[in-house]
């Protein structure tokens, strides 16, 4: 088994951590994983990545070359990292930012991730936690519980209620 | 104790005698260090003696304590390091002054913002010697060296000024004139808990004082007897009374400035007591 | 016992550190490496250690040789431009022999280049980036795990041979997480010792080696009193002006480290047993390798990599015998081709070695490494 995401969106939204907590959350489970990002320029705003691969078996490369799943919390983000999916890949957009999904024949999930953040949290910060609720319903890829540990373990203390709930209204989002 | 007493004392055995000109202050000013040192009654292995390159950068190999002739300008940094390192040395800077003010420039005003415990004796001969007579910061402006044929039109740092704008606490100034002033400031330096510099004025007659037509070793230091005026005499002059003559004496002093390593073991108490 | 964590390679190179008994960083930021000096910061204090950032990196070489005088395991840390502001005082720790680790995250230059993108342009810089004849060590992690057993294996080459040792890493491993098995107390782990004079103080002379050709190194305060000089200086310590004196010292510098390269090279052989043709790559560029040689065996090609842990000394034997070996072998770095050209003298025309260098901001893909390699090996 081997699964590569690929977390995308704007410098702030808190996708590099996102990818941080997957990958711990994968190694919860006993599994393999690996976090890499895009740093530079690109990171203080514009379109910004952070990629997991999750794995049974050792992982070398460490980069994405073939996303099962991609999250686009930008427009920008939507257009510049869709480039690579096919057929077999999903895709994730944060609706209220992606107004032009990009076609490539896979599967599409329109979500209102950071309306819902807004919405049910009040704060649009928890937008990163309500995505990663979303996908790891959708997908499977980490168990559940080793996801909300793997929140815990990374969030700042006084906060652990407020993303518990997140990662709730991000898996409900997923009918 | 005689200077052949302190020679066989604090000089290493077999390394004199020094490279340094006929004439040249270096030896004066060397010749303080060492009667400080003995003044404090500092035990030879306590002490650390780190130079820079230049012709007063090779004292450190003259003198049996624990010494370093580092690179060019580099005399600060790591002393930085040895006193960071090991708070218990008492660490001396020998530097001149196109070490320490050109190359070793930037070291310089961060080694005095930072206030850490070193005595910096900063050997002024206006001049690069070692390498046969070019221009440095501190030589005096309109003076000629061999890449100022025709006079520098730069104008020269006063040392005491920019050490004290960058946060030293202990400022002084002497001349190879003014030996027993020297002796007593450089003692005075190191014993101070802090950043300490000495300016030693000192003679360069072959490589400055020919090029600038000064006269002879005798004359040369007959000019510092005529133009350093002792800071109390000093501040009762007028500015037109002090117009080419220099202070000397301990020109600044502060100490209710916390110490470097003091304050960074106050940082390793407190992170280790959890606090940030 | 241990615990399990997601760790960044200069994380990683971090917890080496403490592992190691180092005591002293002094530092200065540079992208991508700073995450080194942001951690030492915080952790030296907690084991005593002192952690400085200086006015310029000139000055973090500076203080930690000053440091590493006192007895101190010493480190700092960069990236290109920086590692050139570092090479002056790199010179002076090879002719003073002074035992220090410096960390070189490699990214794209010259200059400020691209500071964020990965590379290994560092190569020969690492190895001639000072002036002068001088030998030092360089070796290159490919895994975050690695990056911790490696400054463990810096240290412990550095204390023994008395040599600056350069940690060179690429941005790739610097910044990805990934997992890694930490004991939970480094108290166990053995520390990298420097020898000591049996001497009395008196009878001491600082340059003077045994056959192992590496003085003793007492600290500063312990009654050595000895004197440190970046002039050429014979066994007493002292500047000598004399040719011979020169030449015994190039010589012994030279012959402390190159007469013992089976305990200083170090290289991973990956499918290499019943290999035919070899990918050489280290660093980051070796991840990419790993995998095009898994995939080139499922195309039924016998494909090995040579991976180099240790990159200066050069893997001479190593290579040697490996073009006695295969039929062809590929060079893939990153950069326009440095490492290359030493294959390619050490393989001295036994068999063909061609280049694939990458230099656009990203490491190959290893689908992008296997088409270059088939193309190469005309497969």
């Amino acid at each position: 088994m081997k699964y590569e995401l690929r977390l995308s969106g704007t410098g702030g939204q808190g996708l590099i951590l996102a990818g941080i907590i997957l990958a711990e959350a994968a190694l919860l489970d006993e599994k393999l994983a690996i976090q890499s990002q895009s740093y530079g320029p690109e990171a203080r705003g514009g379109a910004s990545k952070s990629e997991v691969i999750i794995a049974d078996e050792v992982i070398h490369f460490p980069k994405v070359t073939k996303p099962n799943l991609l999250l686009a919390m930008s427009q920008e983000a939507a257009a510049k990292y869709s480039h690579d999916l096919d057929q077999d890949s999903i895709l994730i957009t944060d609706s209220l930012f992606v107004k032009d999904v990009p076609a490539f024949g896979g599967k599409v999930y329109e979500l209102p991730i950071t309306h819902s953040a807004k919405e049910e949290l009040g704060k649009g910060l928890f937008a990163n936690i309500v995505a990663l609720g979303a996908l790891v319903k959708l997908t499977g890829i980490v168990t559940e519980a080793s996801l909300v540990k793997a929140v815990l373990n990374r969030v700042p203390k006084g906060t652990e209620e407020a993303n518990k709930k997140a990662l709730t209204v991000g898996m409900n989002l997923i009918k | 104790m005689s200077m052949e007493q302190l020679i066989d004392k604090y000089f290493r055995p077999g390394r004199l005698p020094h490279i340094w000109c006929p004439g040249c202050g270096n030896g004066i000013v060397t010749g303080a260090i060492v009667k400080a040192i003995d003044k404090l009654a500092l035990e030879k292995d306590s002490v650390a003696v780190i130079s820079g390159i230049g012709c007063s950068s090779r004292a450190s190999g003259y003198l049996d304590f624990n010494t370093v002739h580092s690179a060019h300008g580099r005399a600060l940094p790591v002393a930085t390091g040895v006193k960071l390192a090991d708070p218990s040395l008492n660490v001396v800077v020998v530097t001149g002054d196109g070490d320490a003010t050109a190359i070793g420039g930037n070291h310089l005003i961060h080694a005095a913002r930072r206030n850490i415990d070193m005595t910096v004796v900063l050997y002024n001969n206006s001049i690069y010697g070692m390498t046969g007579g070019q221009y440095s910061p501190m030589t005096p402006y309109g003076s000629k060296a061999t890449t100022a044929p025709y006079a520098t039109i730069e104008h020269d740092f006063d040392i005491a000024e920019l050490a004290k704008a960058a946060g030293a606490t202990f400022v002084a100034r002497a001349t190879t004139f003014h030996t027993q002033l020297l002796v007593d400031l450089i003692a005075k330096g190191i014993q101070h808990k802090g950043f300490s510099i000495i300016e030693a004025v000192s003679a360069c007659p072959i490589s400055f004082g020919r090029q600038n037509k000064l006269g002879g070793p005798a004359d040369m230091m007959k000019w510092q007897r005529d133009h350093a005026v002792m800071l109390p005499a000093w501040n009762k002059l007028t500015e037109e009374q002090r117009s080419g003559k220099f202070p000397i004496g301990l020109l600044y002093e502060v100490t209710d400035r916390k110490e470097y390593t003091e304050a960074y073991d106050e940082l390793i108490a407190r992170a280790q007591g959890g606090n940030k | 016992m241990s615990k399990i964590l997601l760790l960044q390679g200069n994380q990683a190179v971090v917890e080496g550190a403490i592992a190691a008994g180092v005591k002293f960083f002094g530092g200065y930021p540079i992208t991508p490496s700073t995450e080194i000096a942001e951690s030492l910061a915080e952790r030296l204090p907690l084991v005593g250690g002192k952690f400085i950032q200086m006015e310029d990196e000139i000055a973090s070489m500076g203080a930690i040789i000053g440091a590493s005088l006192t007895g101190k395991k010493v480190m700092t840390a960069t990236s290109g431009p920086g590692f050139s502001l570092k090479q002056e005082l790199i010179g002076y720790a090879c002719a003073a022999e002074i035992p220090l680790v410096i960390v070189n995250v490699q990214r794209v230059g010259p200059s400020t280049g691209q500071p964020t993108s990965p590379s290994q342009g560092d190569i020969m810089q690492a190895r001639w980036g000072t002036h002068g004849d001088h030998w030092l060590i360089a070796i290159t992690p490919a895994s975050v795990p690695e990056c911790f057993e490696l400054t463990l294996r810096a240290y412990a080459l550095s204390e023994k041979y008395r040599v600056p040792v350069i940690l060179l890493m690429d941005e790739v491993i610097g910044h990805m997480r990934e997992k890694i098995e930490l004991p939970d107390n480094y108290d166990e782990i053995p520390q990298a010792e420097r020898k000591q004079p049996d001497c009395a103080p008196a009878d001491f002379k600082a340059y003077a080696a045994d056959e192992s050709l590496v003085p003793p190194m007492p600290p500063f305060g312990n009654g050595y009193r000895w004197h440190v000089t970046g002039l050429v200086h014979d066994e007493t310590g002292f500047p000598k002006g004399a040719g011979s004196a020169t030449k015994a010292a190039a010589d012994r510098q030279y012959h402390k480290l190159y007469d013992h390269l089976d305990d200083i090279v170090q290289v991973e052989n990956y499918c290499m047993e019943d290999a035919e043709y070899a990918i050489v790559a280290f660093g980051g560029a070796a991840r990419t390798a790993y995998e095009a040689v898994d995939m080139a065996r499922k195309e039924g090609i016998k494909a090995g990599l040579l991976r180099p842990i240790t990159i200066w000394p050069f893997a001479e034997n190593e290579i040697q015998k490996l073009a006695g070996k295969v039929k062809g072998i590929l060079v893939h770095e990153l950069n326009r081709g440095q490492y290359v050209y030493e294959v390619e003298r050490a393989a001295a025309g036994k068999v063909p070695v061609y280049s694939y260098a990458k230099y656009d901001n990203e490491p190959a893909t290893p689908a992008q490494l296997l088409a270059e390699f088939k193309k190469a090996m005309a497969l």
